[in-house]
């Protein structure tokens, strides 16, 4: 480094050392140190999601067949079998969710973006938001099951039902983020061609901030389709093909607790390849979303 | 409030007919009932989980806080073991989760790496949080379990004397619960420290750097005490989420119903007790089911707003 610098013979020669880095100095040393130990966080951090993903594919491959779509969850001690009714159960409580949780989602991002922006009620209304997202979804099952299973009986609304208040703060969430997105310009724009709230809101805003509200919209649907807790006594178990909303039905997530809790080999295998299908559907999920964000 | 909107787009009014402005009006309207349901959806799970919960706390009262027997036979519901459980469960996988969450957190916001590096990197940790409880669960149960059980008797054969290694170490148990937790609150404390890393304005890495500080000195004198209160923000949400997780709790803690001091002793939380008792409760033992549920939703309601003013007012800074 000193080659670097004008070096007259004048020139105190300690001065022009002490801009060296001392390589032995304690603190060089400590600032090395610190460094590895951020690399090893980071591998630590990174070995359970490469263990988890390592063993989905490795246990839940062998399975991964047609007959996990269209056959029937075995009993303990029966052979073959699928995950064919707890597929159909996920569908629907999942839609059944959606259902609920998009439509007012969205309506709540649009009042939260459009028309009352800024606004004390905004603020508090996002802050219920996120406070609600932090409640725990087995709490969300407990209040279903009073205000639904007790008095109706567990059934796929039911399970559906508590889906939806789970997937509301992420729809609302990520739909205001969306919709804030879309530049104030179009507003104005289409607002001084005539347009009505409605019909800014309806043929520019919107349009505008669709493929990023879609990917929020698939998160949710995504992690409501992983959600176990509040389905356990919510959408309760069949072990039957059933297609009645007002029943209660396997879903894909329930059926992976029990078959794990279970000593059954074949139910077990049957959960890797249910987790795998689970983890697949996030992973997609996710990917796509980071692709709209990387698009904007 | 929404009829008259605090926006500068005002749509010209005048020449519209009353239908058509009554009928956009009503837009607006139906869009805040959708908004306004959002706290309503909250309040209303408060009141009726407390209001299910009325004949158990007239009974125990706060006894059930403090009592440790379970019993369908005998109509006795007290939840101690399980209180006891979530807490331990929540503290010792926030002590093992924040010192590697918070280093992730660094390492992805200061300039270690290129920014095409970072990326995936930090999707890669987001997707730790995306991945279902219930595959955690299952994991812990067939990878996680064999190994932490052949680690945890080594322990136990030198530091059993300590209370906490003081038993063999079981199949399931508090420990396995404690690790699987850490994995699944780490990506959030990452996420939220990373922020508030990233908020930290440049000019204070270069009068620090400009002063001589190392890297780490920065860091760590700099850096981090101006990013502290949006990384507490950070752990006090973690801490809710691993209080309120069920599935992969449920799945490798045991479900036993006693308090023991011992880490390797099975245990239970109160959403363990949860998701194993609500299916088949009935008349008392459901009220008693629902306190639990009230002091669940309470910790995590006191945890998740005080972590939501400590964030927002960082975020002011």
């Amino acid at each position: 480094m000193t080659q670097h610098l004008p070096s007259p013979p004048t020139i105190d020669t300690a001065l022009a050392n002490r801009l060296k880095r001392n390589y032995s100095s304690p603190r060089t040393l400590f600032d090395g140190g610190m460094t590895v130990v951020a690399c090893v966080c980071v591998a630590i951090a990174l070995v359970p999601l490469a263990a988890v993903l390592f063993y989905l594919f490795f246990q839940g491959a062998a399975r991964f067949g047609p007959d996990l779509f269209n056959q029937l969850a075995p009993a303990p001690n029966e052979k073959g079998g699928g995950l064919g009714n707890a597929l159909i159960g996920t569908l629907l409580t999942v839609s059944i969710g959606s259902a609920i949780a998009v439509p007012s989602g969205i309506a709540a991002a649009i009042f939260l973006s459009e028309f009352s922006k800024g606004t004390r009620l905004a603020s508090w209304i996002g802050f219920f938001t996120n406070v609600l997202s932090g409640v725990p979804s087995i709490v969300v099952g407990a209040f279903i099951y009073a205000i639904i299973v007790i008095p109706t009986g567990k059934s796929a609304i039911a399970g559906g039902m508590a889906l939806a208040i789970l997937m509301l703060p992420t729809i609302v969430r990520t739909s205001t983020e969306s919709l804030d997105l879309v530049p104030v310009e179009m507003r104005q724009a289409s607002v001084g061609l005539g347009a009505t709230r409605f019909q800014m809101v309806s043929r520019v805003v919107l349009p505008a901030a669709f493929p990023a509200i879609l990917t929020g919209v698939m998160l949710a649907v995504a992690r409501a389709s992983g959600e176990t807790a509040p389905l356990i006594f919510t959408a309760g178990a069949n072990a039957y093909w059933s297609t009645d909303v007002q029943k209660p039905m396997d879903t894909l997530s329930v059926l992976i607790y029990k078959f794990a809790a279970g000593s059954d080999v074949n139910q077990q295998q049957l959960a890797w390849a249910g987790s795998l299908l689970l983890v697949l559907m996030v992973l997609a999920a996710s990917i796509m979303s980071k692709l709209v964000v990387k698009r904007k | 409030m929404a009829s008259s909107p605090n926006r500068s787009i005002e749509p010209m009014q005048r020449d519209r007919t009353a239908v058509a402005r009554f009928l956009d009006d009503s837009f607006v309207w139906v869009t805040g009932i959708f908004a306004v349901l959002i706290a309503f959806v909250l309040i209303a799970i408060a009141l009726r989980v407390a209001l299910d919960a009325r004949p158990a706390i007239e009974k125990f009262g706060l006894s059930f806080l403090l009592e440790t027997r379970w019993s369908e036979n005998a109509q006795e519901f007290h939840a101690l073991p399980q209180i006891y459980g979530t807490l331990v469960s929540a503290f010792l996988s926030l002590l093992i989760a924040v010192p590697i969450g918070v280093g992730v957190a660094i390492f992805l916001s200061e300039d270690f790496i290129p920014d095409r590096l970072k990326q995936p990197v930090i999707f890669l940790i987001e997707l730790l949080a995306a991945i279902p409880s219930v595959v955690y669960g299952l994991w812990g149960i067939f990878v996680l379990i064999p190994i932490l059980q052949a680690g945890g008797t080594s322990i136990y054969k030198t530091l059993g004397w300590l209370p906490i290694f003081s038993t063999p170490p079981s199949t399931r148990g508090m420990y396995v619960a404690v690790i699987v937790l850490s994995i699944m609150i780490l990506p959030i404390i990452t996420a939220i420290s990373r922020d508030a890393l990233i908020a930290v304005p440049n000019e204070l890495r270069q009068a620090a750097y400009g002063l001589g500080a190392t890297r780490w000195e920065t860091i760590l004198k700099v850096i981090l005490p101006t990013a502290f209160s949006g990384i507490v923000g950070g752990v006090m949400l973690a801490l809710g989420r691993a209080m309120g997780e069920t599935m992969a709790v449920t799945m490798v803690i045991g479900d036993a119903t006693t308090v023991n001091a011992s880490l390797f002793a099975k245990g239970s939380t109160v959403s363990s007790l949860l998701a194993n008792k609500f299916g088949e409760a009935e008349g008392l033992q459901t009220s008693s089911l629902m306190y639990a549920t009230l002091i669940l939703l309470v910790l995590t309601l006191l945890v998740n707003v005080l972590a939501q003013v400590i964030v927002r007012r960082a975020n002011k800074i």
